[in-house]
């Protein structure tokens, strides 16, 4: 049986939504400038769970105010990769934290092909898990065509 | 009958929307007054300012009938003389604009032409967006914006900037507003090579220069502002310091207001303090007097000038 229709990746905030709208991800990144927070665009075509650092697309964007210019960079990166998954992550710089408060796609490759279970068997029977995406057989930038 | 006549009653006619109490409920009205108040002279500034105020509000009133029109271009040309308040009303108008809801959050970022253009190859166009990005949801305010554009130097990376600009100005315009400042005769030469430049921008507002009495008035605005004042006596002398200092060179305006009060508040505390045997009043620590101004090089070339032509 097959458990998660057209693969669809859940990693992130609102993964199990539908995709979210501009109108949704500006609200979203209000959100985050209004607790100061950098926030970055990023884009992969490896999208295993455990590959934490996804490439970065410009700068990380300190100091703005209003969400419209992230949106044109988030913009510009789904142009530039329409095939990959971009998100956006909102840095919170505070002493204490210093990590990203918030991270969500906001475009995938049309098809997306997921993930396998592979399992191995080791010494005494015993099975070890991994997972892997089927997309990563391909070279970087070759992995998800329409 | 009745209904029959009633009938024939238009509707859209009926409808009708308050102008007054838009008005406010924007409380743009307070930020006019403000404006009247703090600033001295500027009638023609004044004067497009409520007219684009007026404009907007008209709008918004429109769109309560559904009456869609285009988002009216907004981006600005300040041209005037150094001091004579380009930066100080384009911090207002981003206020009003704000208070209009024409831009969201209603910030001024200002830059000049390091701000936007690289030192080498590739590095223009990430800084000027750089900067377009801070500036959205406010206005972008570009100070001596002409030397973006060095027609001598082909390779010169600002006409880059320049071509940024203009995409942004058209393509987001409901995003920032661009105001772009500088002298009279050298914006028009950037214009004239920029026709693009030209024919984006909406609204050139040229800023007079003050006169004697409005500079005067100025000044004492600016001393009220830090708790002092002039004594009679000091207000002539400052009156014919202005009078010398307004036919010399490098005369800016307001600035040069600023700057002659900054240094006769010096000359204010030196005087106290040689006296400093005698008790001093509040008065005495608020009030600049006339030697205060007197004391200026000013007057002292002025009266070398004039001996030097007598001898001649």
């Amino acid at each position: 049986m097959m458990s998660n229709h057209g693969a669809r990746l859940t990693q992130g905030q609102f993964s199990y939504l539908p995709d979210l709208t501009d109108q949704q991800i500006t609200a979203q990144i209000k959100y985050a400038l209004k607790n100061n927070w950098a926030v970055n665009v990023e884009y992969t075509d490896d999208p295993h769970p455990r590959n934490t650092y996804w490439e970065m697309y410009g700068m990380p964007m300190f100091d703005l105010k209003d969400p419209a210019g992230i949106l044109l960079e988030i913009d510009a990166c789904r142009k530039t990769f329409p095939n990959h998954y971009v998100r956006v992550t909102a840095f919170d710089s505070t002493r204490g934290w210093e990590t990203p408060r918030m991270s969500f796609i906001v475009n995938r490759p049309t098809r997306e092909s997921g993930f396998g279970l592979v399992r191995q068997e080791t010494a005494g029977r015993t099975i070890s898990y991994t997972v892997r995406s089927y997309a990563t057989d391909n070279a970087e930038g070759e992995r998800y065509r329409r | 009958m009745t209904t029959i006549e009633g009938a024939k009653v238009d509707p859209e006619n009926e409808q009708r929307v308050d102008l007054q109490a838009e008005l406010d409920s924007s409380n743009i009205q307070e930020v006019l007054d403000r404006l009247d108040r703090e600033l001295i002279g500027l009638k023609p500034v004044k004067t497009r300012i409520r007219e684009i105020a007026a404009l907007l509000l008209v709008d918004r009133l429109r769109k309560q009938f559904a009456l869609s029109s285009q988002t009216p271009t907004l981006h600005m040309s300040f041209t005037g003389n150094p001091g004579t308040g380009k930066t100080t009303v384009a911090l207002r108008m981003a206020q009003i604009l704000h208070r209009l809801q024409y831009v969201r959050e209603g910030h001024l970022v200002a830059v000049t032409r390091d701000d936007l253009v690289g030192q080498y190859i590739g590095h223009t166009a990430p800084k000027t967006k750089e900067v377009i990005k801070k500036a959205m949801g406010g206005v972008l305010f570009i100070d001596e914006a002409y030397y973006l554009y060095k027609p001598e130097n082909e390779r010169d990376y600002g006409q880059e900037s320049i071509e940024i600009l203009l995409q942004v100005m058209e393509n987001n315009r409901d995003d920032l507003v661009v105001i772009l400042a500088g002298y009279k005769n050298r914006m028009d030469r950037f214009f004239d090579s920029n026709p693009g430049m030209r024919s984006r921008i909406a609204h050139h507002i040229d800023f007079p220069d003050y006169s004697a009495e409005e500079l005067v008035q100025i000044a004492k605005l600016m001393l009220a502002d830090q708790n002092y004042r002039f004594s009679p006596d000091g207000e002539q002398a400052f009156a014919r310091y202005l009078a010398i200092r307004m036919g010399q060179e490098h005369f800016a305006n307001a600035r040069s207001v600023r700057n002659a009060l900054d240094r006769a508040r010096l000359r204010q505390a030196n005087r106290l303090f040689a006296r400093r045997e005698a008790k001093l009043t509040k008065v005495d620590l608020m009030t600049i007097e006339a030697e205060d101004i007197l004391a200026s090089r000013v007057f002292l070339e002025s009266s070398r000038h004039g001996n030097s032509n007598t001898h001649r």
